[in-house]
């Protein structure tokens, strides 16, 4: 192992392509991980993972066009988070329901359009995420996304914080949580479709909720929430890419494996709530 | 003076909950709410802060309510939040300063010094950085109050502040409530012990799908009154 790091770091030292695929996964495993601690405390988790789903039509289309993916993934991302919210408001359905319905309807549109459009889409990379094959002016698009993701939740935490708490109170109080919403709905959206060449359309998810909910268990105050989160985000994508890099392993799956693994430790070994002693107190009695 | 005019509250299902709402409220003291349950309590306050889709005018000094909107504050039942939510009893408190903030402004000396005052006032000094999830109910509900207080609204609205409350939290509350109403709050109660009605309120509101009575605890809250909120005939086992 020890070699392998160093190998590693000698490689990252020789090829910029690395330093930049490293950095790429570190900017968006801190935005993820901040943008998921909301998307976690509203019990949100479904709606990223149906907003990453269902872009891939706009990725086909885009190439299509001949346009950046981007802009066809962020219309589409939108457009599946719009047409969530109409089905639930419009019909007595339930909104898992509604998310159920609108992304699948939106991933098999997309599997038919990649797979009949004959395109040089390489599906598997949408799917599971490269971030080796990451292009220059998309490299430009992630940062620059992710800066204004970052940038967006310090200057909108305090309205962020009590509308995501205390909805009601901040409606009585003048605040439009429905301006709010919509606000969080689109930065999830955008960075849903910049992580998707780096963890793709199916594991997106897990960098948005894993490192937010480990910091969950970790944390008593929504910024040490963030913070943490974003620490674990980063953590889990350097060590990830670190494995992707020395066994030749897609990067988005050791990415999402190595967030699981951190998330477990936690969720066992946490001193006050951690499975683990629960189970040891709990037996002790027992013998007692 | 608060001026409540035609309100009429439906549910998506098409039932009515509350019409022919038509109140001129005095400012000033602490004015119960009271009814039996399903009567549109909650609705009837929902509606007049427009948070339920309702029709009618609601007024407070000449303007609509949502005009003052930061002079407005609104303590739902405690049961609707979240306790796991990562947030101490000081940070929770300090939310109250945030809607007079204004955006990108960030809570300053004097906010958190308002939000020590106010922990002080309910008698939570020592428990500052307790997550709000490992309080009693009535500390948490002080919690809430003291955040009130933190508002400065013109305007408070409180639905049942004493469910699941210890009687030393509830003591306390009314205390600061009478404090803050002589200081020319006006307050709203929903409130369902009927045995406290006297004690608490200077004025009632007496609702059962519509506004049976309102005015001066002493002149409107009598039997008669009471009796047609209460209507043990309305109860579907006597029809």
């Amino acid at each position: 192992m020890g070699e392998a790091l160093h190998t590693f770091i000698n490689d990252l030292i020789e090829y910029p392509f690395l330093q930049q695929a490293l950095s790429i996964s570190l900017i968006l495993g801190i935005a993820c991980g901040m943008v998921g601690c909301f998307i976690v405390l509203r019990g949100l988790a479904l709606m990223g993972d149906a907003i990453s789903h269902a872009v891939l039509p706009g990725v086909a289309l885009s190439y299509i066009l001949n346009i950046s993916y981007f802009f066809g993934a962020v219309v589409f991302g939108i457009m599946a988070a719009l047409g969530i919210s109409f089905v639930q408001h419009h019909s007595k359905i339930k909104v898992d329901s509604a998310i159920g319905i609108v992304f699948s309807a939106f991933l098999a549109l997309g599997i038919l359009m990649v797979t009949k459009i004959q395109s040089a889409i390489n599906l598997n990379n949408i799917l599971f995420g490269n971030v080796l094959t990451i292009t220059p002016s998309d490299r430009i698009l992630t940062i620059v996304v992710a800066i204004i993701v970052i940038a967006a939740i310090f200057l909108f935490f305090k309205e962020l914080q009590l509308s995501t708490f205390d909805p009601v109170m901040a409606e009585t109080s003048g605040l439009s949580v429905k301006l709010i919403n919509y606000m969080l709905m689109l930065l999830l959206t955008l960075i849903t479709v910049v992580s998707l060449q780096t963890v793709g359309v199916i594991l997106v998810v897990s960098l948005l909720i894993t490192p937010a909910s480990t910091a969950f268990l970790l944390t008593k105050s929504l910024k040490s929430m963030l913070w943490v989160s974003a620490l674990i985000g980063a953590a889990s994508a350097a060590i990830g890419l670190f494995f992707s890099v020395t066994y030749n392993l897609p990067s988005g799956v050791v990415i999402v494996l190595t967030a699981t693994i951190i998330f477990l430790t936690v969720f066992l070994l946490h001193p006050k709530t951690g499975l683990l002693w629960q189970f040891l107190t709990k037996s002790r009695s027992k013998i007692a | 003076m608060l001026e409540i005019q035609d309100l009429k509250v439906v549910y998506s299902n098409g039932v009515e909950a509350l019409s022919g709402v038509n109140l001129q409220l005095k400012p000033g003291g602490i004015c119960g709410i009271i009814g039996p349950n399903g009567a549109g309590k909650t609705t009837f306050v929902k509606g007049i802060l427009g948070l339920v889709p309702s029709y009618g005018k609601v007024r407070f000094k000449g303007k609509p309510l949502s005009h003052w909107a930061k002079q407005t504050a609104y303590v739902e039942q405690k049961r609707n939040l979240d306790l796991d939510f990562p947030i101490n009893v000081f940070h929770c408190v300090l939310l109250g300063t945030y809607p007079k903030l204004g955006f990108f402004k960030r809570p300053g000396a004097k906010e958190k010094e308002a939000a020590r005052k106010a922990i002080e006032q309910v008698g939570l000094v020592g428990l500052e950085d307790r997550q709000i999830g490992e309080l009693s109910g009535g500390q948490f509900q002080r919690v809430l109050i003291a955040r009130t207080i933190v508002q400065d609204a013109d305007l408070i609205f409180l639905d049942e502040p004493f469910v699941g409350v210890d009687i030393n939290s509830e003591a306390i509350i009314i205390n600061l409530l009478k404090q803050l109403a002589q200081e020319g709050k006006t307050i709203f109660m929903v409130h369902h012990d009927l045995s406290k009605v006297q004690r608490y309120f200077e004025k009632v509101i007496l609702i059962n799908k519509t506004v049976i009575a309102y005015g001066e605890t002493k002149e409107v809250y009598t039997k008669e009154n009471l009796t047609k909120t209460f209507n043990v005939f309305d109860n579907p086992l006597f029809t």
